[in-house]
């Protein structure tokens, strides 16, 4: 089958669904590449480099769209794209299905299969496949560069011959994918930097990008990520107040604010209030990330950059992946092929669209004239709930019936065991001559010896105990001794024998005992 | 008592035995204590040859003295991950002699009776050629008699199944057996068969007191042994060696009885009930009964077990130098793969490496890690790891979450955490290393495929979890020069 790639058609998308790498990863699964001509220009692929690679340039994105089985593009298709789509096609690219009705009864009519990126779940199996996290990493990182470009000064505090540099404050408030990617830039370029996040769960991971979390004055039982498939959801009214005296509190300090919050399926919460970016300093910069989705910042314009009165630079650009174009490209292509690769287990060339599979069923909106959006929940949770097992605190009372009652269960077993051992002691010695019962005695004290004194031998010498005992249970050498003796031949060639092979034995077993007990050395 | 020297020296010698084990509580106190073994056997034997055992002396030094060259050949020449095989095949020999032990009795048995009746009356002067024993045996009552023939007959049964069960065991440690568990048809009705069999031929040997009774149960004692071990597998080896100890020693006690010797006695309880309680140790740490070990092979998997999500993320010996130069706190734990692969050393040097820039470096050991109770330590022990780093599963699981990686080499079932998360696991319930809740995991591993158990691990799939393909020894290695 052939997968074909046109040109982005929206104004500025500078990004392209297949790079020359990718392409060569596709041919290896058994799919021809098709390239409109121009597709990558953007992105730094020239048509050279995709011919290199074995990728067949098509002149016209009508052509291509005839000519492929499978199209990967990018951006949310246009009605016109849409409609060159033909039954038994496959589309793959970011659909936004939640927010494009007609987008799907627009392919539904034609009979097309249309797997959303966007939709793919959240868990580890899909994680090489998440273009939501790869462009939302570039996002961040770019955030933090577009902040610095618009920043007046260093982010790193120094000490110069010139003077003094204090470090820039950078708060990241949204610790998810570009959250963090954020973060690791921020901090890098030497920035004191915070972070909030609604998820106290993301604390230690925001820690660990080397960023200082920032709690709330919070009682109420904050909520569990992993119960939404691991995005933040809407918050109560007390929470959100909480959380905007905070921002309020940290607002005058911050040089830089990026604001990353996001809900699934609903507009951008307003986090970052008209008052707080009055209350900044001049020459602080905000970028939004959620500019697309109305934004986390009263004031941001979304695709422009805005300078307040007070001296504020609001950041509301929405293509911060296609900023980096040849980045953003070379991942989104992967993510693509990694897609192709779940869709084409046999390396056959052939789509098999396994509708069972969690990840294909959750990505597919449309699949033979059937919407199928949204999908049911994947079997398969993002994130482990933590489950919090309460321990039940125990009353002095409590605890002290329950020791009483091991107590004489403890009595009751030990009772048990030593009257039965003992009747049948009695028994023995009601049968047995009175000469074995004296071997007999001394049997079960040597047992008893041996049971208190083994339990205290340590763990990591039990390999030389095994060796010492099987030295010692050589004393069955006493035995061959004493029968050496007899006249029979019979009798002496067996306990010769035994009297050799305890030889070894002992020899054997306490030498390496002594071998290997020389080896423990301390520190 | 005739030799009362003789008994002096076997308390003395007795009382030396059970220090020696007592000693072993402590690395320090074990060096001492090995020698109150020696000192203890020695005496032993000395006394035997003085007292009731005086005839062929010079022969039973020299035996003791060539087997002793043997011993002293093989105790030095042994490599420390061939410590297993070692202690199992001289438990055979222990069994052997045991049996041989229990053959002669019965052979003076007959002899002094053929004495006897030869010379009407129990004449002291008739006897004195057969030895001490016999003379011992010429005093015994009718009642003292049967008792006697129980126990010879069980002391020969246990003597002949630890034999086989040691060979075979040997066997499967060496890999010259197929360490899985493998059984003719018939399965366990074949060994309830030759154990009602040796039942039948003990009551006809009270009764007749004939020898074929007796050969046809030690026949049936060997196969037992053979056929109960071959249907264990490689993985339960630590409570198999540690049972044939144990055997071993009820062996000695059961020929202490027939011979009347106290010391046999006392030691064989001693080894026996040390065997026994390693035995048990090694099945609470795999969380299974010791009758189901015993009887072989790990259940079927008790409805459906859990699916593994993910999938397993290899990383080069780059990705993990980086990360253990990272690092300030580092857990290791070791298994059989380690011992496989010889890795001991490389390990040994890693931790060298890594403590001597400051870091913490520690050792989980697992109870059943390795094939036989105690060997990773030994075996770190070899490689000159300080033993005060080398901490068992109980003091350092907790330890786990502080811990920025752990390494596991050559590991499997004792890390997997569907032991405590997946109910329907054939191992559920086993205590296991809790290694991923460490912040990053990395596994060293031959491939991908599952361990002994053939369960699925987990810990491979999580998300902190990185693979180290490779040979043990060769993946250190090659990590070794990027640590600085």
């Amino acid at each position: 089958m052939k997968i074909g790639t046109p040109k982005e058609i929206f104004d500025g998308e500078n990004r392209v669904a297949m790079t020359p790498d990718s392409a060569r990863q596709l041919q290896k699964l058994g799919y021809e590449c098709l390239i409109e001509k121009g597709a990558g220009a953007a992105a730094g692929f020239s048509d050279a480099l995709y011919k290199e690679a074995g990728v067949e340039v098509v002149k016209t994105a009508a052509s291509l769209w005839k000519a492929a089985d499978i199209v990967a593009k990018v951006r949310q298709p246009t009605e016109t794209e849409l409609k060159r789509l033909t039954k038994g096609k496959t589309l793959i690219s970011f659909f936004n299905p939640a927010g494009n009705e007609e987008g799907m009864e627009l392919a539904k009519s034609k009979g097309a299969n249309v797997i959303a990126m966007e939709m793919v779940p959240r868990i580890s199996r899909a994680q090489k496949m998440d273009a939501l996290s790869s462009m939302a990493n570039i996002a961040g990182y770019r955030a933090v560069i577009e902040a610095g470009n618009n920043f007046g000064r260093f982010f790193t505090g120094q000490v110069t011959a010139a003077g003094k540099v204090p470090p820039a404050k950078v708060l990241i408030v949204g610790a998810g994918v570009a959250g963090l990617a954020a973060i690791g830039t921020s901090t890098s370029l030497g920035a004191i930097t915070y972070a909030f996040d609604v998820r106290p769960e993301v604390a230690e991971q925001v820690e660990s990008m080397g960023a200082e979390f920032v709690y709330l004055d919070f009682e109420e039982e904050q909520q569990d990520g992993a119960a939404t498939g691991g995005y933040a959801s809407v918050q109560s009214e007390e929470f959100r107040n909480a959380q905007l005296a905070k921002f309020r509190e940290l607002a005058p300090e911050m040089d830089i604010v990026i604001t990353t919050a996001l809900i699934p399926n609903r507009p951008a919460p307003k986090l970052w209030l008209e008052d707080m970016v009055k209350s900044m300093k001049p020459g602080s910069v905000i970028v939004d990330l959620a500019a697309e989705r109305g934004g986390n910042v009263e004031g941001t314009v979304p695709d422009e950059k805005v300078i307040t009165s007070n001296g504020v630079t609001i950041i509301g650009y929405t293509d911060f992946p296609s900023r980096m174009a040849a980045q953003s490209s070379s991942l989104y292509a992967t993510n693509i092929r990694h897609m192709m690769t779940d869709l084409t287990p046999d390396k056959d060339g052939k789509v098999n669209h396994d509708m069972e599979d969690d990840v294909i069923r959750g990505a597919t909106v449309t699949y033979e004239g059937e919407i199928t959006f949204p999908p049911p929940p994947p079997k398969v949770q993002a994130i482990a709930a933590q489950t919090k097992p309460e321990v039940k605190e125990l009353t002095p009372e409590e605890k002290k019936a329950q020791e009483l009652a091991a107590f004489k269960a403890q009595t009751k077993q030990q009772f048990t065991l030593l009257g039965v051992g003992g009747a049948l002691m009695l028994l023995v010695g009601l049968v047995a001559p009175a000469s074995f019962m004296q071997h007999f005695i001394v049997f079960v004290l040597a047992i008893f010896v041996g049971f208190q004194v083994i339990w205290n031998v340590s763990h990591s010498l039990h390999t030389p105990l095994m060796a010492i005992t099987n030295a010692i249970s050589s004393i069955i050498i006493v035995g061959a001794l004493m029968q050496i003796g007899s006249g029979s031949f019979m009798v002496i060639l067996l306990a010769a024998l035994s009297v050799f092979m305890a030889g070894i034995n002992i020899f054997g077993g306490f030498l390496v005992t002594r071998r290997m007990l020389a080896m423990f050395q301390k520190s | 008592m005739e030799f009362g020297f003789t008994t002096a020296a076997y308390v003395v010698a007795a009382v030396l035995f059970i220090l020696s084990l007592g000693g072993l509580s402590n690395q320090e106190s074990a060096k001492r204590a090995v020698w109150y073994g020696i000192v203890g056997m020695a005496l032993a034997v000395f006394a035997t040859l003085v007292g009731p055992g005086s005839g062929l002396w010079l022969l039973s030094i020299l035996l003791i003295v060539g087997g002793g060259l043997i011993g002293q050949y093989v105790a030095q020449r042994v490599q420390m991950t061939e410590m297993p095989q070692l202690v199992a095949a001289m438990h055979s020999l222990v069994g052997l002699a045991a049996v041989f032990v229990g053959f002669n009795a019965h052979f003076e048995i007959g002899n002094v009776a053929q004495v006897m009746a030869i010379a009407d009356t129990a004449k002291e002067a008739d006897l004195s050629d057969l030895g001490a024993f016999a003379k011992l045996i010429a005093k015994k009552t009718s009642a003292e008699l049967a008792i006697l023939h129980v126990e010879l007959f069980l002391g020969i049964f246990i003597g002949a199944i630890t034999f086989t069960g040691s060979v075979v065991a040997y066997g499967k440690l060496a890999g010259k057996v197929t360490s899985a568990a493998t059984k003719l048809p018939g399965g366990h009705a074949l060994n309830a068969g030759a154990a009602a069999l040796s039942f039948i031929c003990l009551i006809w040997y009270t009764n007749s007191g004939g020898f074929f009774p007796l050969f046809l149960m030690t026949l049936a004692a060997l196969f037992i042994g053979y056929h109960l071990i071959m249907g264990i597998g490689g993985a339960d080896m630590p409570v198999v060696v540690s049972m044939l100890n144990s055997y071993s020693g009820w062996a000695a006690a059961a020929i202490g009885f027939s011979l009347g010797n106290d010391l046999l006695i006392v030691v064989g309880a001693l080894v026996g009930s040390s065997g026994a309680i390693l035995s048990y140790i090694m099945c609470k740490a795999m969380n299974r009964h010791f009758v189901s070990v015993i009887l072989g092979g790990f259940g079927g998997p008790q409805g459906a077990q859990m699916e593994v999500e993910g999938e397993q993320v290899a990383i080069d010996a780059d990705g993990v130098a980086a990360a253990l130069n990272d690092a300030d706190s580092i857990i290791i734990i070791p298994g059989y793969g380690m011992a496989v692969a010889q890795a001991q050393q490389s390990v040994s040097e890693l931790v060298r490496k890594l403590r001597a820039k400051g870091k913490e470096v520690r050792f989980a050991i697992h109870p059943v890690a390795g094939r036989l109770p105690g060997h990773m330590n030994v075996l770190l022990a070899e490689a000159k790891v300080p033993y005060d780093i080398v901490l068992e599963m109980d003091e350092i699981n907790e330890d786990f979450p502080d811990t920025d990686v752990a390494i596991v080499i050559g590991s499997n079932d004792i890390v997997n955490p569907a032991a405590q998360e997946d109910p329907n696991s054939p191992i559920a319930g086993m205590p296991v290393l809790e290694c991923w809740k460490a912040k990053q995991v990395f596994v060293s591993k031959r491939g991908q495929g599952t361990g002994y158990s053939g369960i699925e691990n987990p810990l491979f799939f999580k998300e902190n979890t990185r693979m180290f393909y490779g040979d043990a020894k060769a993946s250190l290695d090659k990590l070794l020069p990027m640590i600085d």
